[in-house]
């Protein structure tokens, strides 16, 4: 080998309460590549890119950096060994200026009190202009375009000398013409033996600007690919190959007539002409990628953003729906990925929670009848089996998956026809996930529509009675259940990316 | 599993109240004088203007909002009262419950600015506070006003120094605001709100609604404390409750309600309330300055909290 390898990661393990995150990971990265790091959502890249940025400690493993030991730790260490990362949320301050951004925190200075602008700005417009970009030094930064912000990303990796930049799917945000310029800067990185870890769920990209590729699925590393050498079937092939353990949970059950149809639904850039219809009794699993604009149709379906175009019927009526509550009065209800964030008042009791949607059953007049709302609340937390010392336990003092059943419960309680799931297993361990998907079941039975968001693959076809697969905010198909697998539904959630990039160019 | 309901009420104002306690000992040690029942009174009448306040003040703060106003609208609303009085003729009864609709109203029109502008509660009561305190100066051009009909001073009067009137409609205003945040759907949907806004709007509640008449209640609870006070003063003053809002966020925090909203009851803020009351006694007794006794006062703000602080990075801490 002509080029050494200048990070050594091997058999890198990472646990996390309830969960294997990874499980012997090995990456090796040369010296000027431009390095794929391939898998499907939740397989651990960004698990370990966190650890080799230094956010994340490792549980076990070796890192070896420009053929040193080291142990990183710290996200300061990383960025002095020369390891620089670009999320894709990206992390500037919109109110500084460029340059002001580039050397945050490691300003040089003048005298002891003052900062050397002279020469902040100067270093900045020369890195600038060494990256050949159209960006000021003493542009703000909430004035620039997220393509050009992505280049102040590495101007400042840069400067802190990077001799590895991490890019987690810098393209997603960008058009092709962006896309096209990031790709010039790319190789001019390359020409100056810097290497790129490049995260993308766009094959086609990687095909283009990647040398080699590190194909990581469920935790481990599967397998290491020369990009010459390969195609884009075979990384799809690699990335979800994997047999269906049996953990999804079947029962034998009546679908019956349609109950829930979505027409035409509009709703910004991410939700467009959205249309499907659920039984009852059917689980239709929505697929597709993270930022397909799966979420928003979730979120435009419940009334929480403004839909632009479209109907809903429910029971063979309309329902005009502008809020949640005209969702919840309509019979849907909405279980968010967003557990701690939009499902849940962790402040509050788990029996708050459990009734926040119904209080009204509860309701005499004004007064709220407590005995009743508590005879209802420990049915529930019975019925879901819940694990709780009271039902006066705030509810952040819960276990994921039983803060996860205190929100089904919510809905439950609510009376629902339809049930919106996001994400419903995210972040809890296997044994909640198996009872997350018999209630899933117990619901379905009792002839309610699911429509059921899941990003982990094996999950959706261990579920779903139907798949629905989306790819930047459009419908791209329909999966019947012995249809699916996890190839037919990556090639909708991918493929119609191409389609759309030849529609628009 | 059989779960048993009652378990793990805790009971959080405990320690505010063992603490309330031993104020009340330590300073009746320092003055006998402290504990007479004439003093005890005095106490009363004193904290009556803060009590009602501070009741207002604690949905406000339980909602993740603040009200910098409220001093600006017992003054404002105090004057209204008494020009309808002596320049109109008005009934007190009628005057009374034109004041306290001016203070709902006002309320509302903070509420309005607060959920239609998207307004951070902050700045739009602090810019009422300027305008309804500006506007008090302006009603009489900064005159006050005296001596009001017997009629109106009735609400004070006393039964061998009890002034039973005043403390029945202390208990009745606290029992029905205790009321209402447990034991309605409006209670539940304010700590809802206060404890995570995304969730109350996602679960089917009309945040801003509720958020509205939240201001509503504080403003009339304001009108409340504005008959009060000028019926003890006999008179109405532009400069009246002048930095009430501060005693009154005093109370609601020492009370043990999270800035932040979403936690906190009303128990605590009656507690809060009594310590800042009898605080300002005991020093008035022991003839502390003005000034010592403000220092006092803000220690006292900030030990509470930090005490509250700690108490829940503990709590958060067993469980992790």
């Amino acid at each position: 080998m002509a080029e050494p390898y200048v990070l050594k990661m091997s058999n890198i393990t990472k646990r996390f309460p309830g969960v294997l995150a990874l499980d012997h990971v090995s990456l090796q990265v040369k010296k000027g590549e431009v390095h794929a790091l391939l898998g499907e959502n939740g397989a651990g890249k960004s698990t370990l890119m966190k650890i080799l940025a230094g956010a994340y400690v490792k549980d076990e493993g070796e890192i070896e950096l420009f053929s040193q030991k080291t142990e990183l730790g710290t996200p300061r260490i990383a960025e002095e060994l020369g390891v620089g990362i670009i999320y894709q949320e990206l992390n500037l301050i919109p109110t500084l200026t460029v340059a002001e951004n580039i050397f945050l925190g490691r300003y040089q200075m003048s005298n002891a009190v003052k900062i050397d602008w002279k020469q902040l700005y100067e270093e900045a417009d020369k890195l600038l202009a060494e990256l050949d970009v159209d960006v000021k030094s003493t542009d703000y930064v909430k004035n620039l375009r997220i393509a050009q912000q992505q280049m102040v990303e590495v101007a400042k990796a840069l400067s802190m000398n990077a001799k590895i930049i991490v890019m987690d799917e810098p393209t997603s945000p960008l058009t092709e013409k962006e896309t096209q310029n990031l790709f010039r800067i790319i190789r001019k990185l390359k020409a100056e033996e810097i290497s790129i870890i490049y995260i993308s769920h766009r094959l086609e990209e990687v095909m283009e600007i990647c040398d080699r590729a590190t194909v990581m699925r469920d935790g481990c590393t599967i397998q290491e690919l020369n990009i010459a050498d390969t195609n884009m079937d075979e990384i799809i092939r690699l990335m979800v190959g994997r047999e269906l353990k049996d953990k999804y949970p079947r029962i034998e059950k009546e679908i019956g007539e349609e109950i829930f149809r979505v027409e035409g639904i509009c709703a910004g850039p991410k939700v467009n002409d959205i249309s499907f219809s659920i039984r009852a009794g059917e689980v239709l699993c929505l697929g597709g990628l993270v930022g397909a604009g799966r979420t928003e149709t979730a979120r435009a379906i419940f009334g929480l953003d403004k839909k632009t175009a479209g109907k809903i019927w429910l029971d063979g009526k309309e329902c005009v729906i502008h809020s949640s509550r005209d969702a919840i009065d309509a019979g849907i209800g909405y279980v968010t990925e967003d557990r701690k964030g939009e499902g849940l008042v962790l402040k509050l009791s788990v029996g708050e929670n459990i009734t926040l949607a119904s209080l009204t059953q509860f309701c005499h007049g004004p007064h709220l009848n407590l005995k009743a709302e508590e005879t209802s609340i420990l049915d529930y937390v019975e019925k879901l089996k819940i694990k709780t010392p009271s039902v006066y336990q705030k509810v952040e003092n819960l276990s994921g998956g039983n803060q996860q059943k205190v929100v089904l419960a919510k809905w439950l309680l609510s009376d629902c026809k339809v049930l919106i799931l996001d994400e419903p297993t995210r972040g809890i361990d296997v044994g909640a996930k198996i009872e997350v998907y018999n209630l899933i079941n117990d619901m379905t039975k009792a002839g309610k529509a699911v429509l059921a968001i899941t990003s982990e693959i094996p999950e959706l076809l261990g579920i779903c009675d139907r798949v629905m697969v989306m790819s930047r905010g459009r419908v791209t198909g329909f999966l019947e259940r012995d249809e699916a697998d996890q190839e037919s539904i990556m090639r909708l959630a991918v493929g119609a990316e191409e389609a759309m990039k030849g529609m628009a160019s | 599993m059989k779960l048993k309901a009652k378990e793990g009420k805790g009971v959080s104002y405990l320690g505010i109240l063992i603490a309330f306690l031993a104020l009340c000992v330590v300073i009746s040690f320092a003055s006998p004088y402290f504990l007479t029942p004439s003093n005890l009174l005095n106490i009363t009448q004193q904290i009556s203007t803060n009590f009602f306040i501070a009741i207002g003040m604690t949905f406000i703060i339980l909602i993740g909002g603040i009200d910098l106003s409220v001093g600006s609208i017992v003054a404002l609303d105090g004057l209204l009262m008494a020009l309808m009085m002596k320049n109109l003729n008005m009934p007190s009864l009628l005057t009374m419950i034109l004041g306290l609709l001016i203070g709902a109203l006002i309320g509302l029109v903070t509420g309005l600015l607060i959920t239609i502008f998207d307004l951070p509660a902050f700045i739009s009561t602090l810019g009422m506070m300027y305008v309804v305190r500006g506007a008090a100066y302006t009603v009489t051009g900064g005159q006050p006003v005296y001596t009001f009909p017997e009629s109106f001073l009735a609400i004070m009067s006393r039964v061998n120094g009890v002034p039973v009137i005043m403390l029945i409609i202390m208990v009745i205003v606290f029992a029905v605001a205790a009321y209402v945040l447990k034991y309605t759907r409006y209670g539940r949907y304010i700590y809802a709100i206060g404890g995570n806004r995304n969730c109350a709007k996602l679960s089917g509640i009309n945040v801003k609604k509720v958020e509205c008449i939240a201001y509503v209640i504080n403003g009339f609870c304001c009108g409340i404390s504005a008959i009060i006070l000028m019926a003890r003063l006999d008179s109405a003053v532009p400069t009246n409750a002048d930095g009430a809002e501060m005693d009154a966020i005093a109370a609601v925090v020492i009370g043990g309600t999270s800035m932040s909203g979403g936690e906190g009851h009303l128990v605590g803020t009656l507690i809060g309330v009594l310590i800042i009351g009898v605080i300002a006694n005991g020093m008035n007794l022991l003839n502390i300055s003005q000034g010592m006794q403000k220092v006092v006062k803000g220690a006292i703000i900030v030990l509470a909290v930090i005490v509250d602080v700690m108490r829940r990075k503990r709590s958060a801490t067993v469980k992790a």
